[in-house]
């Protein structure tokens, strides 16, 4: 029995107002969205509302991945543009990781790196691909420092951000107790800006998977990049859409990757 | 052999803006020196410089007398937000400050294993901060401290960021440690309260530039502060901290609103 004092007037339920603005996002609805779209596009493409052409179905798309694979054509391709990418991207993550420390933690590595760095970042890296060929010929070397300058500014800024967002009350701490300064850096500044850096990882593969392609598409007989640029000539567009499917699932497993390297080094969070 | 800390005319500037003016004090060995004061006085400031993380404009703090020998980190600071490596286990977290130290894996063990004890977190030692409750996180802070056997602690609103109960609960725990160990300490707060309930003296600082008003010594022993017959006391003693404050917080308060 509810105790009130007032007798003789209804009770007015309060109504709620605090819903929405939480979306949630529902796997089935992810996949279910993605089987429709496949579905329309391969009835459009039966039906002739599209020119197969153009827009090949997901079948025939489907069918020339697998003739690609089982020849090892696919194959031979990837693991071209995945070399490529390794090594620049290796090169361009630890030159980005050494310059951003180097802003974050030295006044001269700031006064000198940051305007560098804000001048060329802004630059499409794909634009020095010629000067980079005339620097190291048309082979794997221009390729690799195309990707691996693409990544270095990413990687450098997300470093130097990282180390800049370090409390400094953990410093501080550090500090009181003397630890000292290269202590300090490996016991406080890495592990607290691995956050940031884990994040440049994310925005550099991307990089690297478009500089690849990119870069392959310029001056390239083997990779996903001569691949699509092939097809395109040749009007094999379920080959081209066949490379370009590859594509995604490299960049979906990149950044499967990298959350999963998130989830066992930033279980602290 | 005692020691004591001396504080000689203390002045700190942020660019142009003076924060502290001719601070002189002496904080003696066993001593809790609690220093109160409007907010913007430069409490903190005080409390960075005592233990060499800010360099004074003027002025120096220096010891008087030898520390003793055990100590790893004579200024040992405890922080309002407990400062603790997120990424590290609680064990992880106490052992930090001793591992730059030249000390056998045994007695590292060891010293971490007592102050967990000490600090009744021994069944918490392999959970991560973000497990622990606020009252919890400072209680690593106090064993990471008290780890290293300090000679004089150095806290920084040490309770502010807990709610009343944990704070009281905590205050426990800290005068059964200072009990123990004689420890000597500077203890900034916000709270006149707890400085009343912990401190052997308080020292008011003026707003800003903190300038040292009074130091007010609290005589009762503190076990006995919190019984009956001492009420009368130290409510005159809360009145006339409180009257030394009230105006200057005031004025304090509205500059600061004022931007």
């Amino acid at each position: 029995m509810v105790d009130t004092s007032i007798e003789g007037h209804e009770a007015v339920r309060v109504r709620f107002r605090g819903g929405g603005f939480d979306p949630d996002s529902r796997a089935w609805v992810s996949w279910a969205f993605f089987a429709l779209l496949l579905i329309v596009w391969e009835a459009a493409s039966r039906a002739r509302l599209v020119d197969p052409l153009f827009l090949p179905p997901p079948s025939q798309i489907w069918k020339a991945l697998e003739d690609m694979t089982l020849s090892g054509e696919l194959a031979r391709h990837l693991g071209a543009s995945l070399l490529r990418i390794g090594a620049g991207w290796l090169i361009g993550t630890v030159a980005g990781i050494l310059l951003g420390g180097l802003i974050g933690l030295s006044w001269l590595g700031r006064s000198a790196g940051l305007p560098f760095i804000s001048a060329l970042f802004p630059v499409p890296k794909i634009a020095l691909l010629p000067l980079l060929i005339l620097w190291f010929g048309i082979g794997e070397a221009s390729k690799v420092a195309t990707i691996a300058l693409g990544v270095f500014f990413p990687m450098a800024v997300s470093t130097y951000a990282g180390v800049d967002n370090v409390p400094r009350n953990l410093i501080r701490m550090a500090q009181s107790f003397n630890v000292p300064f290269p202590k300090i850096i490996l016991n406080v500044v890495m592990p607290a800006m691995l956050p940031s850096v884990l994040s440049g990882f994310r925005i550099s593969a991307s990089i690297a998977l478009i500089l690849v392609v990119s870069a392959e598409m310029i001056g390239a007989n083997v990779g996903i990049g001569a691949l699509l640029l092939t097809s395109g000539n040749l009007m094999q567009t379920d080959q081209l859409m066949a490379g370009i499917v590859a594509i995604a699932i490299m960049g979906i497993l990149i950044g499967a990757l990298i959350s999963w390297l998130e989830r066992m080094l930033l279980g602290w969070r | 052999m005692a020691f004591e800390l001396v504080v000689d005319r203390i002045h700190h500037q942020f660019g142009t803006l003076s924060v502290l003016e001719d601070i002189t004090f002496t904080l003696r060995q066993g001593e809790i020196l609690a220093i109160v004061g409007p907010s913007g006085c430069g409490k903190s400031t005080l409390l960075g410089i005592l233990g060499g993380l800010l360099r004074p404009t003027r002025g120096a703090v220096s010891v008087r007398g030898s520390l003793p020998r055990d100590s790893l980190n004579p200024f040992t600071y405890i922080f309002q937000d407990f400062a603790l490596l997120p990424w590290r286990t609680v064990a992880g977290n106490i052992r930090m400050p001793l591992e730059h130290h030249p000390l056998s894996r045994a007695e590292c063990r060891a010293r971490v294993e007592d102050a967990l004890a000490r600090t009744g977190l021994t069944d918490f030692s392999r959970a991560l901060p973000k497990q622990l409750s606020g009252g919890m996180r400072q209680r690593v802070g106090i064993a990471r401290a008290l780890v290293v056997r300090p000679a004089v602690l150095l806290m920084d609103e040490p309770f502010s960021a807990l709610d009343a109960q944990t704070r009281d609960l905590l205050m426990d725990d800290f005068e059964a440690i200072w009990a123990r160990e004689s420890t000597t300490a500077a203890y900034v707060t916000h709270n006149l309260h707890e400085a009343l309930r912990m401190a052997d003296r308080v020292l008011i600082l003026r707003r800003r530039p903190g300038r040292v008003r009074e130091i007010v010594p609290v005589t009762i022993p503190r076990a006995d502060r919190r019984a009956a017959a001492a009420r009368q006391e130290i409510d005159r003693l809360y009145e006339q901290l409180w009257s030394h404050i009230r105006q200057e917080a005031q004025i304090a308060d509205r500059e600061m609103t004022d931007g």
